[in-house]
């Protein structure tokens, strides 16, 4: 007998909701329109394929950010949506899916965590549909550094190339000198990054320290199995020190190769893309005492903002921050700052008030980040070099470079390059 | 091009032990991919489009069972059967339906295959890289031979390898069963129509490739990083190996291989851009001067 009123009762209420919701939409429909509509960040990434951890802890640092803004009431009432695309790491569907996050899913902003086959292709697709565009993975120097290349909607938070040759030369001239190695070899993966990489760090090597002399070059393929003949190479020319640009499960698989050949017995290796925990925590034998830069980690910069981020994101997805993860997290706060000051979505207007923008960063060197007007990069990001040990904190001294020397050698770079 | 490199390598006897037991050890491994796939080749008349993917399947089971049990030996033992196994009732669910099709058909059923492969990969095992390690028996210094460096886990490798080599010799050309792998091979209708169930021969002939590619894929697990999509590379330089050696032709399989092995080992040293091109510069010679391969039959 209760069943008929409860029924009643609910259709009731149903009408007066629906009354009420529809008078209010009525009364107030640009408010309801424009605070319900979000703010869509098309985000072109790599989500597939041997690199798809760049695409997954990036968009996973995006979300946690874009989180925070939205749980602090985004702009006016309107939140941030973030919509991915896989490219599977090839440029022209990266630039295909720009154009279709622009056009088809109305993003008023990209957020390019592309690798940098892929962010060229989507720089082209920006100059031409003129939305905001922060690129986020591609380290490669003259995405901002060449004026050709530049496009004035479109910025970079990742690191650059020139300011880790610069920083890694100065370390690992310093360690030469201090422990006499003066034969070196370099092994990298075959392909531009690594090649582009490994004779910057030799330019400024020779400069910093005219002593050293290159014994040989090994260069595996991208994404190599097997580097028992790179290894044995290395083993035949005897050099005091190895550098390699190699990087994740590459790396872990040369690291792993190299250990039972015993070769870092007789070598000392600097390898640039050791200290990020997904590497760090691959590699079973850790050997100590490997120098690398520093990708990712929670304790440098040592400040509690920055452990607090790293435990933070762990928590929330099981694995500590790669370096993709603090790139994007910087973007993301260049982003949803400009968004507050300047009110609006619109392309130029966020442009004008992120060039030469500071923010305060768990991830800067003095605790911010500035976004150099000149030529749209980030400057001031904490980078520096330290030593493996095979546990946790896994590298405990980072020795810090020096923007100011950084900042001196990149201008006579930019002019050799003719960029300035 | 360094010629000079090359010749100071062959006149120093460390260098050439080195480089050597280096070039043997790249093919050793080749070498279980690619008997795999050329047995399938030889009997069942199908190219296994998705043969890197059970070499990648093998090396992801060896992780889990090593992981989980801590003894190489049931993971390597495991790994190689469970591949296997998964051979067998792929080939029994969805290869043996597309036998009598056009090339195109298997071509899609086994790129779809290793879609879903990969893609089950990442969701079992996650999409980052992941490392076995090398199992403690072997956490030992290399030996040392006339200056020359001898790993213990690739001395281990070539003997396995080996043995492997010979068992599968034996098995096809001295057992009853290789002579109906055989028969079944050459004449499937006439084989069926003695009684003999050719289902089960290309099914276990399936499994056997599927096992061959699976216990490689275990016996890298702890020197190479393991990640969805690792089968691709072995694949392209199996089917290279097997053009080499000849489609079919297991003699000629190790033969490629280990050609392979060494061209990429020497060539490092004395084409160091160009050891790629060496490898398939060779392949080329061969199908110009002998188009079915070294140990491969004329059509």
């Amino acid at each position: 007998m209760t069943e008929p009123q409860r029924t009643g009762a609910n259709r009731r209420g149903f009408i007066k909701a629906a009354g009420a919701l529809t008078a209010t939409g009525l009364a107030f429909p640009y408010i309801s329109r424009a605070q319900d509509k979000p703010i869509r960040v098309g985000v072109p990434t790599i989500l597939s394929g041997r690199v798809a951890q760049l695409g997954i802890s990036s968009r996973n640092a995006l979300q946690v950010e874009a989180d925070k803004f939205n749980a602090a009431g985004g702009l006016n009432g309107r939140k941030i949506e973030l919509i991915t695309r896989d490219s599977k790491g090839k440029p022209d569907e990266a630039a295909n899916n720009t154009r279709q996050l622009i056009n088809g899913d109305g993003c008023e902003i990209i957020i390019s965590a592309e690798s940098s086959a892929g962010a060229f292709a989507v720089q082209e697709v920006i100059r031409e549909l003129k939305v905001l565009c922060i690129h986020t993975n591609s380290e490669t120097s003259s995405l901002s550094a060449d004026p050709k290349i530049r496009v004035p909607t479109a910025f970079r938070t990742a690191r650059q190339g020139i300011h880790d040759a610069i920083v890694s030369a100065a370390y690992a001239g310093n360690v030469a000198k201090a422990k006499g190695l003066k034969t070196w070899m370099t092994c990298s993966p075959d392909y531009a990054y690594g090649r582009d990489n490994t004779s910057l760090f030799l330019e400024y090597m020779k400069r910093f320290h005219p002593e050293i002399e290159v014994v040989g070059e090994a260069w595996p393929k991208l994404f190599q199995a097997d580097y028992t003949e790179n290894i044995t190479k290395i083993l035949q020319s005897k050099p005091q020190a190895l550098y390699s640009a190699l990087w994740a499960g590459d790396l872990v698989s040369f690291l792993d190769q190299s250990g039972i050949y015993n070769l870092f017995s007789q070598t000392t290796l600097f390898a640039i893309n050791m200290a990020d925990y997904t590497t760090l925590t691959a590699v079973k034998n850790l050997p100590a005492g490997i120098h690398s830069s520093s990708r990712y980690l929670k304790t440098f910069p040592a400040v509690p903002e920055n452990a607090a981020w790293g435990d933070a994101y762990k928590a929330k997805f099981g694995d500590y921050p790669t370096n993709w993860s603090w790139e994007n997290a910087l973007a993301m706060s260049f982003l949803t700052t400009a968004l507050k000051k300047v009110n609006s979505t619109d392309g130029a207007k966020l442009a004008d008030a992120i060039r030469g923008m500071k923010v305060k960063s768990p991830f800067g060197a003095d605790g911010t980040v500035t976004m150099r007007a000149e030529d749209q990069t980030t400057i001031g990001y904490a980078i520096g070099w330290g030593t493996t040990i095979p546990k946790e904190p896994w590298v405990p001294t980072v020795t810090p470079g020096d923007w100011k020397s950084i900042l001196e050698h990149e201008a006579e770079w930019k002019k050799k390059m003719g960029f300035a | 091009m360094d010629p000079q490199a090359l010749l100071t390598c062959f006149s120093t006897a460390s260098c050439v032990i080195t480089q050597t037991t280096g070039g043997l050890i790249s093919g050793m491994l080749l070498f279980l991919v690619a008997a795999g796939l050329s047995l399938i080749f030889g009997t069942l008349k199908v190219v296994n489009f998705m043969h890197g993917s059970l070499y990648m399947l093998g090396a992801y089971f060896a992780y889990s069972l090593y992981t989980a049990t801590g003894s190489f030996t049931i993971a390597v033992i495991g790994a190689a059967l469970g591949v296997g196994l998964f051979g067998l009732i792929f080939e029994r669910l969805f290869m043996s339906r597309v036998y009598n099709t056009d090339v195109l058909m298997q071509l899609l059923v086994c790129y779809g295959f290793i879609l879903i492969l990969d893609d089950a990969v990442k969701i079992i095992w996650g999409a980052e890289f992941l490392s076995m390690g090398m199992p403690a028996a072997f956490q030992r210094p290399p030996i040392m031979l006339a200056g020359g460096v001898l790993p213990v886990y690739y001395l281990f490798l070539i003997g396995i390898t080996l043995g492997v080599a010979l068992l599968l010799g034996v098995l096809l050309t001295r057992t009853r069963a290789g002579k109906i792998v055989r028969a079944a091979a050459v004449n499937p209708t006439m084989t069926s129509a003695l009684g003999i169930n050719t289902a089960l021969v290309f099914g276990g002939v399936f499994a056997l490739g599927g096992l061959l590619a699976g216990l490689s894929g275990a016996l890298a697990a702890p020197v190479r990083s393991m990640v969805a999509g690792m089968g691709f590379s072995i694949l392209i330089e199996s089917f290279i190996v097997t053009v080499i050696g000849g489609m079919g032709s297991i003699g000629g399989a190790l033969v490629g291989a280990l050609l392979i092995g060494l061209v990429r080992s020497f060539g490092t040293i004395g084409f160091p851009l160009f050891t790629e091109g060496v490898m398939f510069l060779f392949m080329t010679l061969v199908l110009i001067t002998k188009p079915s391969g070294l140990f491969g039959k004329e059509q």
